[in-house]
């Protein structure tokens, strides 16, 4: 029963988010403070996990080889693959969910506990578009963030070879171009737009109705990182299914 | 003038607010006293409209406030300044932002009209030099001055409080209480103080609403606060030791 409840607040919130827009003035400000915060502010921690895990990648894929009547090429082409397809839009989505997610509820959370929500709703304001819709539009640069992931993950990838001679940058080179297929890129960036939303929304949900006091905010950070990994995942296997299959 | 009339209002199964009906006079200061859990702040926000009330009206200068439009609220509600417990200042702001907030949404004012007002309510409020600290850097007293400073920028016609002295050491807390009043007469505010300190109670104030239990158990002036006879408000009043010493004192004086 509360499920259901949730679900249809969840819905209303994102149609309040469009309602009764802030001065743009103000808004502005808003959504620039905003992507410094979501986007640049997580540009590290992507960059360092992608090049890192996309070594990884590499390596593995590279080990797992040891027949040798397939190509060396294959390194590549299986680096870039697991990068594009997988990799960079969910993995760092469920990153992203607990930094950027927790960092939002935990925000918006301490404005209701707070009861700076309350000191804006006074003021006659639209909490939730003041709030909630600088976020989503930050976040429509996420795939921004995501195209530097999967760069860097190749470029990992690269690396690897480079240091650990697991193939030549050659072959490596070649098998990042083989088969290429645009509508790949294309089904990694409906995703990546998709978790962009759930990563704007569903952490504002836990933050904007949570009730209590700063002990709260903590477990409605927690709360909100489970229940976003658990959407992009469960999202993940539908738009696949639909998508390439 | 304010008129709140059958007030109620539930959570789920809480009946919080049973039934309140009293009156706001212009330009005054009234005290809503009673006990921590009486009811007191949601009594406040169903008055601002953040709560809606299960029943009953809140009629602000014959306007009754439900019935109002969207464009009215908001009309309305630009003129209603609100001091929260807690101050309530945006964290992510500095000091004169906050107090320049209700002039960015509500007014069209150029950035100079709008900073002139900003440096006039904060030299007010005796904070004429932290326009560029941030709130966590200010100390409880300061924040309640900014509190009220933004809660006035925009000339409010009413002007709500909420414990506005809670968490201030006795003396910062009657500077606190004689601004608020002050501000008031100043300024012909119609000012509503939630209160459970006595203190304030004897500085500040014309009408006193005490509720008890979500039901308004007494009103009446202050002077009467101190003779009545009301075994519940007498509980109340008279808690602390002081305050049992001073009512002795008083009785003892009376029937001399
Ligand atoms: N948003 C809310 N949801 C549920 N119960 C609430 C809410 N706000 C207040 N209450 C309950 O209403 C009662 C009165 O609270 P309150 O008005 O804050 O008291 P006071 O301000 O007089 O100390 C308390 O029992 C409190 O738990
Ligand atoms: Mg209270």
């Amino acid at each position: 029963m509360t499920y259901l409840h949730n679900i249809g607040a969840y819905f209303l919130m994102i149609k309040d988010m469009f309602r009764k827009p802030t001065k743009w003035s103000v808004m502005k400000t808003l959504i620039f403070k905003d992507i410094d915060d979501l986007i640049m502010g997580s540009l590290g921690i992507v960059a360092f996990i992608s090049f890192f895990v996309g070594g990884v990648v590499t390596i593995q894929t590279a080990l797992n080889i040891d027949n040798p009547l397939i190509p060396k090429y294959l390194v590549g082409f299986a680096t870039r693959q697991s990068i594009i397809l997988e990799f960079a839009p969910t993995f760092i989505s469920i990153i992203m969910a607990g930094k950027v997610g927790s960092f939002i509820t935990s925000s918006i959370g301490t404005m209701r506990v707070t009861e700076q929500i309350d000191a804006l709703e006074v003021m006659g304001i639209n909490a939730i578009n003041y709030l909630v819709f600088p976020k989503f539009i930050a976040l429509m640069l996420y795939p921004f963030v995501i195209s530097i992931a999967m760069f860097l993950g190749i470029v990992g990838g690269m690396a690897a070879c480079f240091f650990g001679g697991y193939s030549s940058i050659d072959d490596y080179i070649i098998g990042i171009q083989t088969d290429f297929i645009p509508f790949h890129i294309a089904y990694a960036f409906i995703k990546t737009f998709a978790f962009a939303f759930l990563l704007a929304t569903i952490p504002s949900f836990h933050g904007f109705y949570m009730k209590g006091g700063a002990l709260e905010v903590g477990k409605a950070s927690t709360t909100s990182f489970v229940w976003t990994s658990v959407v992009i995942i469960l999202l993940n296997y539908i738009l696949t299914q639909m998508l390439l299959s | 003038m304010i008129e709140v009339k059958d007030l109620q209002k539930s959570f789920g199964d809480a009946h919080i607010l049973k039934g309140i009906t009293t009156t706001f006079e212009n330009g005054k200061t009234s005290l809503v006293i009673g006990q921590s859990g009486s009811g007191k702040t949601v009594f406040l926000k169903c008055l601002l409209g953040l709560f809606t009330q299960d029943e009953g009206t809140i009629t602000y200068d014959g306007n009754i406030y439900s019935q109002l439009n969207s464009d009215q609220k908001r009309d309305l509600r630009s003129k209603m300044g609100m001091v929260f417990q807690g101050s309530a200042l945006f964290d992510s702001m500095t000091i004169a932002e906050n107090v320049m907030f209700p002039l960015r949404m509500f007014t069209k004012q150029s950035k100079s009209e709008m900073q002139d007002r900003v440096d006039f309510v904060l030299k007010r409020v005796n904070l004429p030099d932290a326009h560029n600290k941030m709130p966590s850097e200010a100390s409880g007293g300061m924040q309640k001055r900014v509190a009220i400073a933004r809660a006035i920028v925009n000339n409010p016609k009413y002007l709500f409080c909420d414990e506005p002295n809670s968490g201030l050491d006795p003396k910062t807390a009657i500077v606190i209480d004689n601004l608020i009043q002050e501000i008031t007469d100043e300024y012909n505010i119609t000012t509503i103080i939630n209160t459970h300190d006595m203190n304030s109670v004897m500085e500040i104030g014309e009408k006193i609403v005490f509720l008890k239990d979500g039901l308004k158990a007494w009103e009446g002036s202050k002077d009467n606060i101190f003779i009545t006879d009301n075994k519940v408000v007498t509980d109340f009043v008279y808690s602390s030791e002081l305050f049992k010493k001073v009512r002795k004192m008083y009785l003892e004086e009376r029937n001399t």
